[in-house]
């Protein structure tokens, strides 16, 4: 089911742990639909110095996650910035159909880290994501249904291709 | 090296017994078993013959009420959808339990878009439905009560005697989905009360693809396959005999070996849960601690994936399956978790393993080693067990 780099990035995760001292720190994903991904930043003169995750979730986030990691590392902020869900599941030579929704975690978790490192560079403060029951998705991401691929739109819960209530 | 298997609800495989007995079905060149002259005559004899086997299996005196079908899911299929068109002059409401298997539940979606009601009753934290909700959801338009006999993702065995009481007495039909249970535990239709009920070959080490629903006479039910009259009328379309034959000689078998593999696999989940907490920590065991199947233990491991967990063991040739969405495929969590009351995360964790013939209690040992090294690896890479450990 997974490609041969998912399955290296999933055994040998890189770049794994907390940081205590974060310049920015990015938490996305919903328990809900079982991911969710913690994103640390150390940056020092607009560069990614060091980057770490931590996941809840299946072999493709995890795989997600750490390829992400290798891919933000000693990048500026505006390359960082520019990295996307696609460019992942890319470097990652694809993923499942329905597990590009677990793909969505890794740049967003960076986008996120990033944009709270930009927070506290200016003062203000970044305000905790609020986890409602629903699925909820923090950044504009699609959601496509896991069975038969159709966009199901924003709000929401039943695919209207398969009739199914899958959110 | 050989994968142990520890999903035997996804696959059991062919007892030796059962091969030799396709394997000699496909070299006698049965003919179709309509057919009016001799080549059909053999290939009717030997359809009737595994007609009765399965009858004998579940207790059932007059094999003609069993139909044959391509598995559990058409069964299923075949019960909700025939039973509900053919009676819906009497009534469109039907009551089910919010635990029930995709196929009961989409095959009631299904009915629901044709403007069919469906009333869901709720189970305990063990997952058992109590009889006396079954009866206070029962409308004067209820045509059908659907409840499982055993859950699939939890091991809970449901009082179906208890409850076909209630349906008897309210002159409802009871189907009763009990494809995790055939063959694996006593099922008699006549004990049980049920008016329909769905088996499958695949849990008793026959083969994939062939099932059969158990139809009470006077049960009024509408052919899913309309087309020539076979199986009673109840199911169009030349059967499937090499696979019934597979199903036959694992009917019979499983008769005959029940109590040995009852006992056998009682011993590998009792030795699982005794020692599973000397390995890992931080988990709930799922489903009825009396009323559940021996075949079956599920647990909900908390702070981390189950798929992750599969991928892992898979790497030690060891088989388990989890009910976490993203291994199901879905975007929520386990309809049947969430009813017993787990977290949406904790339900993300949750394995089921399934014991078979084929295990040993080395196979245990081997699992409970592989399984407190995956999750230590997992729960050192989760932000929920840093929270939980760090407060």
């Amino acid at each position: 089911m997974y490609s041969k780099t998912v399955m290296e990035h999933f055994r040998n995760p890189r770049n794994v742990g907390v940081m205590e001292d974060a310049d920015g720190v990015g938490e996305v994903g919903n328990p809900l639909c079982g991911d969710m991904m913690t994103v640390y930043l150390k940056v020092e003169n607009e560069r990614i110095k060091d980057i770490k995750f931590q996941t809840f979730g299946c072999g493709a986030a995890i795989a997600v996650s750490s390829i992400l990691t290798e891919m933000a590392k000693g990048k500026t902020i505006e390359e960082a910035r520019k990295i996307s869900n696609r460019d992942v599941a890319e470097a990652l030579e694809g993923l499942p159909k329905n597990k590009l929704h677990c793909s969505n975690l890794g740049a967003d978790a960076l986008h996120v880290a990033i944009k709270d490192y930009e927070n506290k560079k200016s003062g203000k403060s970044t305000p905790e994501p609020k986890r409602k029951e629903r699925h909820e998705h923090l950044h504009g991401e699609k959601c496509y249904c896991p069975y038969c691929d159709t966009e199901i739109p924003p709000g929401e819960t039943a695919c209207t291709n398969c009739q199914l209530n899958v959110m | 090296m050989r994968t142990i298997n520890l999903d035997h609800l996804s696959a059991t495989p062919l007892l030796p017994e059962v091969q030799d007995a396709m394997i000699e079905a496909i070299k006698a060149n049965y003919g179709n078993p309509s057919s009016q002259h001799k080549i059909g005559d053999r290939a009717a004899q030997a359809l009737e013959q595994s007609r009765e086997s399965v009858a004998k299996l579940l207790g059932c005196e007059v094999p003609k009420q069993i139909v044959f079908t391509s598995g559990g899911t058409e069964s299923v299929n075949l019960a909700i959808k025939g039973v509900a068109w053919a009676n819906q002059e009497k009534g469109k409401h039907i009551v089910t339990s919010n635990i029930e298997h995709n196929a009961v539940l989409r095959s009631l979606r299904r009915l629901k878009m044709m403007d069919f009601q469906v009333t869901s009753v709720p189970v305990d934290q063990y997952g058992r439905v109590n009889p006396d909700h079954v009866a206070k959801a029962i409308r004067d338009d209820t045509i059908l009560v659907s409840i499982m006999h055993s859950n699939n993702e939890i091991g809970t065995m449901q009082p179906i005697d208890e409850i076909s009481e209630v349906t008897r007495g309210k002159k409802v039909l009871l189907h009763s989905d009990a494809v995790d249970s055939v063959g694996v535990v006593p099922v008699h239709v006549k004990k049980l009360g049920a008016d329909l009920l769905s088996f499958a070959s695949n849990p008793f080490y026959g083969p994939t693809g062939v099932g059969g629903l158990y139809v009470r006479p006077g049960v009024k039910i509408w052919p899913l396959l309309d087309g020539g009259v076979q199986e009673n009328n109840k199911r169009a379309g030349a059967e499937n005999l090499i696979g019934i034959i597979g199903m036959g000689a694992a009917a019979e078998l499983a008769m005959r070996d029940m109590d040995s593999r009852i006992a056998h696999v009682k011993k590998l989940k009792e030795k699982l849960l005794r020692d599973l907490p000397g390995y890992i920590d931080g988990y709930y065991v799922n489903g009825h601690p009396e009323h559940s199947l021996p075949n079956l233990v599920s647990i909900s491991i908390r702070y981390i994936e189950g798929e992750s967990v599969v991928l892992m063991l898979d790497d030690e040739d060891i088989a388990v399956s989890t009910r976490s969405a993203c291994a199901a495929g879905s975007l929520q969590a386990s309809h049947v978790l969430l009813a017993i009351g787990r977290e949406f995360a904790d339900a993300q964790g949750t394995m089921v393993i399934t014991f078979g013939v084929d295990n040993t209690e080395k196979n245990i040992d081997l699992f409970l080693r592989a399984l407190k090294d995956s999750v230590k690896t997992l729960r050192d890479i989760s932000p929920l067990y840093s929270k939980a450990a760090g407060g």
